[in-house]
């Protein structure tokens, strides 16, 4: 039986009655903290960016049903989300017709049931088997959608994809949503939704078996349940969840093409539900913000942001498979006992240091994408706000100074912040 | 319809031991280390860089010895440094590297390279028709690619099953616990063979780049295929990596060059014409169209029916 | 009275190597029985057929009457036979809370549902402690699996196999590395959740078969060459020879 991909958190069986407030505390403040949000970061970027966000949290957690509850690694997981997309864009596109009353908010409905009518048929036979042959299967089944976009172009546009108009359909109490704050509203409230039914789904008989079917798939059969069935429900609901997000997909960008289908798109949300840590249920919700917010931010100031954000996942996998959650939560045991404070000194040293070393590797990696793409004449680029000439060897000695500086110092920080976490870490009562 | 024939096997040939080459590798990485290399097709990308800028200072000749080796070394590398961690968090924590491993090496090409296609060409010493049939020439640089692959999987046969460093490789193919326990260094053998796979798929595409253009989504675009040959032939099986790719690769070539659409071939068998438009997408696809599905739903199929493959022994 | 377990002529082989070589065997319901036999016997494997892990090349398996022969390992567990495992097989990242549930799900009826939330069933959470509590390990309930000592482990082991309240009980070498007090604790676990059940049992340590079985199958070879009482399977010059090698004087 080999080992997971990550620490695992622990299982704490859940008392019911006199906790459900403190339950429920979560989701309220949740709710309160979206609800808030576009009144506290007003600029203009900030609504869309969200958008962006909350679509790509539902994917992940959709995903992380698969990945971290269910153990299977899927490379074809936006295949679910793009053709819950294309169903939920057809659909609005025949409410605006007239033929059919569809109403915005519901819209993500019908891409939820049209994921989860594709994780059914392609289900059947991609769960018979885990591991690598399921990974395999969906890498197929990946392609083949993508493949097949082009042949059957009437449902998938062909190269322009399918437009849909969420001003045209019928509205539903006088609500309209031609406004991205309004659209963000409506996410906002789906994501509660998706996510508040996800984790219910991960409290059921079948998402506790997934957790052990993941864990010993041999012995879950021997308890008395298939793991194949196990497996083929998880993925199911897998399948609807995705295709909710699909379609909020189709209302907030009025667009869908192959592409979200494609191994990009599966590619996307292994990557960031993997960075915010698949063993937690915030794990994916972290990932999709950070992914999302680098994805949006970094690509305004680089051309290289895809690399890093590789970088960002290859540490990750090597260094930290737990992710940004489970980095997070092995500081439980300092918060409880209340030593966090110890550790500011040191990791802010270790984070500086490790800044300056960050900041003279992207200097270096940025000057060489601008000296090989050859794609301008100019002799100068703005980097960290200084502008350097990359042709000249000066920045190219400077950046390469703080990298080392920077890595030498992180020989030095490191431990000591390492050292800080274990004693901060300690349990009570031995000195 | 016999030039169409002729050519197709001859093309069908070249592709499918290009696809040997790079499939080879990979089942070999499989079959030892259990682990399915994503990064795989990154390493033929590599090559194919690598020698395009060699060739520009050095020629084309140096550059097909010494690229494939620079890949090799880096190949192992990224074992030593970064699969070998992994290994203990199992297959699946490998697969998730592997990948990470493809999606850098592809942007770090396009960071060093550039997005566009490079001209990557046809070395001239190569670059006349070989000969002239049925009113089209058959270049002789496919009769190139076509003898340095089997060449090499005649290199890699014999190694296997007539060296002791090739039998040491068997043995550690399926019993790699006992053959630690004999005495010999398994980590540095599973370096070597990740080593020489990755060497292996950057000779491919060494050869391959002038034909099949040398730009960054190369490695996407091969990558899926090999997956598939690897499991329909069977994982760690190198003669299912040969059936399979020599199968695909005449299947596809074949499928592309027939211009016939589904619904002539349905016609043809008898069945009459449906002209209703719900079936129309399906009726006018050709099978040019459908070529690219082809080795997927290929996949599927086998991957339903007989998951070990067509010859491998192991389903992960 | 039909046999909680009858095994008819049942072979298997590996490939070209048989390793059961036809076994007859009956388990009286209700009963305790022990399994013993030299290394190599097949007692693993014998097990391993009996819940479906593997097919049988020949012969037939009935549970309580029902021909069970060729089912997968959950359709036989669903009918009543639960097994445990020689070499641990817990799920190590789940709590021991979580791990005994597991063993309580199906048989409480729950299936693959996803309208019933585990944290408000009681039958469920009821039925989990109550074998928390048997095993001693109520304490431990929040622990991962996998950070038990070897003991604990193997009293959860156990204990996922009773917790369904299957009333044929196969234990695959429970007591395996077990210190004196240890196995001593084990034994008087099995008697306890194996009251009133049928319980069969692969064992190596003699003094917990003739403390705890009522009879002794012995497997020699792939073949069963005696099933009687303890004391005439102590006295058997058959099972002496196949043990020892020479027949022994009485005692």
């Amino acid at each position: 039986m080999s080992a997971p991909a990550t620490a695992r958190p622990l299982a704490v069986g859940r008392v019911a009655g006199a906790g459900r407030l403190r339950a429920y505390a979560p989701w309220i403040a949740a709710a309160l903290v979206l609800a808030a949000l576009p009144h506290v970061i007003r600029t203009p970027v900030a609504v869309p960016v969200m958008n962006q966000m909350g679509i790509a949290i539902v994917f992940a957690l959709s995903y992380n049903m698969l990945l971290g509850q269910g153990g299977m690694l899927s490379f074809g997981h936006a295949v679910y989300f793009g053709l819950g997309g294309f169903i939920a864009a057809h659909a609005l596109n025949l409410a605006g017709r007239g033929g059919l009353y569809l109403p915005v908010p519901l819209v993500p409905l019908v891409g939820g049931l049209g994921g989860l009518l594709c994780a059914v048929v392609f289900g059947s036979f991609s769960t018979t088997r885990a591991g690598t042959v399921f990974a395999m299967i969906s890498l197929g089944v990946g392609e083949l959608m993508a493949a097949s976009s082009l042949i059957f172009d009437r449902f998938f546009g062909g190269e322009e994809g399918i437009t849909t108009n969420r001003a045209k359909a019928p509205l539903l109490f006088g609500l309209s949503f031609t406004r991205d704050r309004e659209v963000y509203y409506l996410i906002a409230f789906w994501v509660l939704v998706a996510a508040a039914a996800m984790y219910a789904f991960s409290r059921t008989p079948i998402g506790r078996m997934a957790n052990a079917v993941r864990d010993n798939p041999e012995r879950a059969e021997f308890v008395g349940y298939s793991q194949r069935w196990v497996r083929y429900v998880s993925f199911c609901a897998a399948g609807l969840f995705a295709g909710i997000g699909g379609g909020l997909f189709a209302i907030n960008y009025e667009i869908l093409t192959a592409e979200n289908m494609g191994l990009t798109a599966s590619g996307a949300v292994l990557l960031m539900t993997y960075i915010g840590g698949i063993g937690s249920f915030v794990g994916p919700v972290l990932g999709a913000v950070v992914f999302t917010f680098l994805q949006s931010m970094l690509s305004d100031y680089t051309g290289i942001w895809l690399l890093y954000l590789g970088v960002l996942f290859l540490a990750t996998v090597l260094f930290v498979p737990a992710g940004l959650a489970g980095l997070l939560m092995l500081h439980a045991p300092a918060w409880r006992a209340r030593r966090l404070a110890g550790l500011i000194g040191p990791y802010l040293v270790a984070a500086a240091v490790a800044l300056v070393a960050a900041a003279g590797i992207v200097g270096l990696l940025e000057m060489v994408h601008f000296v090989a793409s050859a794609e301008t004449t100019r002799a100068t680029k703005r980097l960290f706000g200084i502008s350097v000439a990359p042709r000249t060897l000066t920045p190219w000695l400077g950046f390469a100074a703080l990298a080392v500086a920077g890595a030498l110092g992180l020989r030095w920080a490191g431990p000591r912040a390492a050292a800080a976490f274990a004693e901060a870490s300690r349990p009570d009562g031995r000195r | 319809m016999l030039q169409i024939a002729f050519f197709s096997v001859l093309n069908g040939l070249v592709y499918g031991m290009l696809l040997f080459m790079l499939s080879s590798g990979l089942t070999l990485i499989f079959g030892m280390m259990g682990v399915l290399n994503f990064a795989h097709a990154g390493f033929y990308m590599l090559g194919a860089y690598f020698a395009y800028t060699m060739g520009l200072y050095l020629g084309f000749w140096p550059a097909l010895v010494l690229a494939p080796l620079l890949v090799g070394l880096a190949g192992a590398l990224v074992e030593r440094c970064g699969l070998r961690r992994v290994h203990r968090f199992g297959h699946v924590a490998e697969l998730i590297f592997t990948f990470g491993v493809a999606l850098v090496i592809e942007e770090a090409v396009a960071l060093l390279w550039g997005r566009p296609a490079k001209t990557y060409e046809v070395p001239t010493l190569l670059d006349f028709p070989l000969f002239r049939v049925f009113g089209s020439s058959f270049p002789a640089y496919k009769a190139f690619m076509l003898l340095v692959a089997v060449a090499i999987f005649l290199f890699i046969f014999a190694i296997l099953t007539r060296t002791r460093a090739g039998l040491i490789i068997q043995a550690s193919l399926t019993h790699p616990g006992m053959v630690a326990m004999l005495g010999h260094n398994v980590p540095r053998v599973f370096m070597v063979v990740f080593g020489i796979g990755s060497a292996l798929a950057g000779l491919a595409g060494v050869i391959a780049g002038p034909v099949l253009g040398t730009f960054p989504g190369m490695a996407q675009v091969l990558g899926s295929i090999v997956f598939v040959v690897v499991v329909i032939g069977g994982l760690g099986s190198l003669t299912g990596a040969f059936v399979a790719s020599l199968l695909i690769g005449i299947v596809q070539t074949f499928a592309v060059a027939l211009d016939v659409s589904v619904g002539n071939v349905l016609m043809a068998a008898g069945v009459p014409s449906a002209a209703s438009a719900a079936l129309h997408d399906v009726w006018k696809v050709t099978i040019a169209q459908v070529a690219p599905i082809m080795p997927f739903l290929l996949l599927i199929v086998v991957l339903m029916v007989r998951p070990t493959g067509l010859f491998g022994t192991r389903e992960s | 009275m039909t046999p909680a377990i009858a095994l008819v002529d049942v072979h298997k082989a590996f490939g070209a190597t048989p390793i059961i070589r036809g076994v007859n065997l009956e388990i009286e319901p209700g009963t305790r029985q022990a399994l013993i036999g030299p290394n190599g016997a097949g007692k693993s494997t014998l097990f391993n057929l009996m819940t479906g892990k593997y097919p049988v090349s020949s012969g037939r398996i009935r549970l309580k009457g029902e021909d069970v022969t060729g089912r997968r390992p959950y359709e036989i567990n669903r009918r009543g036979l639960s097994r445990s495992f020689q070499v641990t097989n817990i799920f190590p990242w789940l709590s021991v809370f979580e791990n005994v549930r597991c063993g309580v799900l199906w048989s409480l009826g729950y299936r693959y549902s996803f309208w019933h939330r585990v944290d408000n069933a009681r039958d469920v959470q009821a039925r989990t402690e109550a074998v928390l509590e048997q095993l001693n390990l109520a304490g431990r309930r929040h622990v991962p699996a996998g950070v038990l000592s070897y003991a604990e482990q193997r009293a959860l082991e156990i204990g996922i196999t009773i917790a369904g309240g299957a009333d044929v009980i196969l234990l695959d070498e429970p007591t395996s590395g077990m210190s004196r007090s240890e196995t001593e604790h084990v034994v008087q676990l099995i008697r306890e959740v194996t009251a009133g059940k049928t319980l069969l049992m692969v064992e190596h340590d003699m003094g917990v078969v003739f403390d705890l079985a009522d009879r002794i199958a012995v497997l020699v070879y792939g073949e069963v060459i005696a099933h009687d009482t303890p004391e005439r399977i102590r006295a058997s010059a058959a099972v002496q020879e196949a043990y020892l090698g020479v027949p022994q004087p009485a005692a």
